[in-house]
């Protein structure tokens, strides 16, 4: 049994939920880490401290650049014919639901989208319909191809391994069909959504996107991350990147503080799984609190700024 | 019909309405409903549907797996230049069928989709990734799968709804586009998620300090954060 993970990262950095995939691939047996990317050797030796990885293959190769689905999978099917991994997980962002899904057909296998529990070596646990299910799925196929959610499993530890690098197999990457034109990578300070421990979220109750400042100063404060509902998105408040939900980012803070949220199905399914969730809302039915362990029914506006006076 | 299916059918339509596209046909694969759900897209504005019809037990087990080969081959004796979906189903939640259509297509694929621009047999697409946005340039044909912000989905008009009547729909089964539809996955069980209960409503505002300090949270997330931060400097 061994199991290939495809490390996701920025050329530079390891992306953190990698570390989570980590931990789901070391349940299923050895653990490999493919580094694909254009000059990301970093990210090769920051991988080879981490816990539970033996071996790294490294392909650096500028025809990586963008990180594209089209040139990585031939990449991964090379890497597979050679070693015969049982498992091929990624996490499941936007880079892994976009790739492994590709290199699946390409290996004649139906994926697994957005594992949150292995039972045994074919059998996989993930939600459906908005995580109103769960559905427990045995494949059938020789090769496992799975995406994992960060959340539900712990991260590897960052230090103490010693894995050892090596060139990933040579493949010809000749990709004229599509090409990397750019990308507006939001930066910030405040910790990445899906790693932070603590979440304060933004819905349509907030009006407008200058009066997110109140929930910025908040996250400063806690050291928290700020998200929002898809209505706070689609209304243009904010960017899309900071959308929590079924169809946004998946959360499981510590705390997670949802502010004029009422609470959709689709937002709950994205933050259901806090540990501590307090909603502040003026509606008294919202359906938020009928999961939130502490609520405020008050005037956002008035009790934000009060919170941040008293913390 | 599915939201990002809708967000499809209205790009197709405008995309026809600009010239880009000469003509959109409809797809859709399951048991009978779904001539319903392709009599919307055609009010909607496309030209024809294609009902691959899948019911009883196929229908139970069928996966993303088997649509994308349908669809790829379909798109292949379409001679689509662009095949369109939404980036996931919401029963399912997947989001696999549009990637495993490109690979088999040998297709570039634009998952994600938030804008989509035509010039001279490329596509300039903007994708919603992690982080922000993402811009990539491809050739057609290719695969897109669209996100939430790619367009608002117009309302089909009555007289629309009327045309739609007439338009044709072709009926398919899976074997005539040589797809087995022998399942990959057996589902086990499907069970509840944990139910979390409802706590409590809380006064005020220093209400809710202090029940965060009587969890011990606010406390050890400051003492944890502020050893981290001096770490760091």
């Amino acid at each position: 049994q061994s199991t290939l993970v495809v490390a996701e990262h920025n050329n530079e950095k390891l992306t953190p939920s990698t570390l989570n995939t980590i931990t789901a691939a070391g349940k299923l047996g050895d653990v490999a880490c493919l580094v694909a990317g254009n000059n990301c050797a970093s990210v090769a030796e920051e991988l080879s401290k981490v816990n539970g990885v033996t071996k790294i293959l490294l392909a650096d190769n500028e025809a990586f650049n963008g990180l594209l689905a089209e040139s990585i999978t031939p990449l991964v099917l090379e890497t597979q014919k050679q070693f015969n991994f049982t498992h091929i997980l990624a996490n499941a962002t936007a880079f892994g639901k976009n790739l492994l899904p590709r290199l699946a057909a390409k290996l004649d296998v139906a994926p697994v989208s957005d594992i949150i529990g292995i039972a045994d070596k074919d059998t996989f646990i993930r939600t459906i319909y908005a995580g109103n299910a769960i559905q427990t799925v045995k494949v059938l196929d020789a090769v496992k191809v799975i995406t994992v959610r960060g959340t539900s499993f712990e991260a590897a530890g960052s230090e103490g391994g010693s894995a050892s690098t090596e060139n990933a197999p040579e493949c010809s990457v000749k990709n004229d069909l599509t090409s990397f034109e750019g990308s507006e990578i939001h930066k910030s300070d405040r910790p990445e959504l899906t790693g932070a421990k603590c979440v304060i979220s933004g819905g349509r109750g907030m009006k407008n996107g200058e009066n997110f400042q109140m929930l910025y100063d908040l996250a400063d404060k806690l050291n928290a991350a700020v998200g929002a509902s898809r209505a706070a998105v689609d209304a243009g408040f904010v960017p899309n990147d900071m959308q929590v939900g079924q169809t946004g980012k998946i959360v499981a803070p510590e705390l997670y503080i949802a502010v004029g949220i009422s609470g959709a199905i689709q937002h709950l399914a994205g933050m259901k799984d806090s540990k501590i969730i307090v909603a502040i809302n003026k509606d008294a039915e919202a359906p938020i609190f009928q999961v939130a362990d502490y609520g405020i029914v008050a005037d956002l506006f008035k009790a934000v700024p009060d919170l941040n006076k008293l913390l | 019909m599915n939201p990002f299916d809708e967000i499809a059918v209205e790009e197709a339509v405008r995309m026809k309405e600009k010239k880009v596209a000469k003509e959109v046909v409809a797809v859709s694969c399951g048991p009978t409903q779904c001539q319903e759900t392709l009599r919307t897209a055609l009010a909607m504005g496309a030209d024809r549907g294609i009902h691959v019809e899948i019911s009883g037990d196929d229908y139970t087990a069928v996966q993303p797996f088997h649509i994308s080969k349908i669809l790829a081959k379909l798109a292949l004796e379409e001679k689509a230049d662009i095949l369109l979906l939404g980036k996931q189903a919401i029963d399912d939640d997947c989001n696999q069928t549009g990637q495993m259509a490109a690979a088999l297509l040998d297709w570039p694929q634009a998952t994600f989709a938030c804008k989509v621009e035509e010039s001279n047999a490329n596509l300039t697409v903007t994708r919603e990734v992690d982080g922000g946005l993402e811009t990539l340039k491809m050739k057609t044909p290719c695969v897109v799968t669209t996100d939430l912000r790619l367009n608002e989905p117009r309302y089909a008009t009555l007289p629309n709804i009327m045309k739609a009547k007439k338009k044709p729909i072709a009926k398919k089964s899976a074997a005539d586009y040589g797809v087995d539809l022998t399942p990959r996955h057996t589902v086990l069980k499907v069970d509840d998620p944990p139910t979390r209960a409802a706590g409590e409503k809380l006064e005020t505002v220093e209400d809710l300090v202090s029940k965060l300090k009587e969890a011990g949270f606010y406390g050890e997330l400051t003492t944890e954060d502020k050893y981290k931060r001096t770490l760091e400097e």
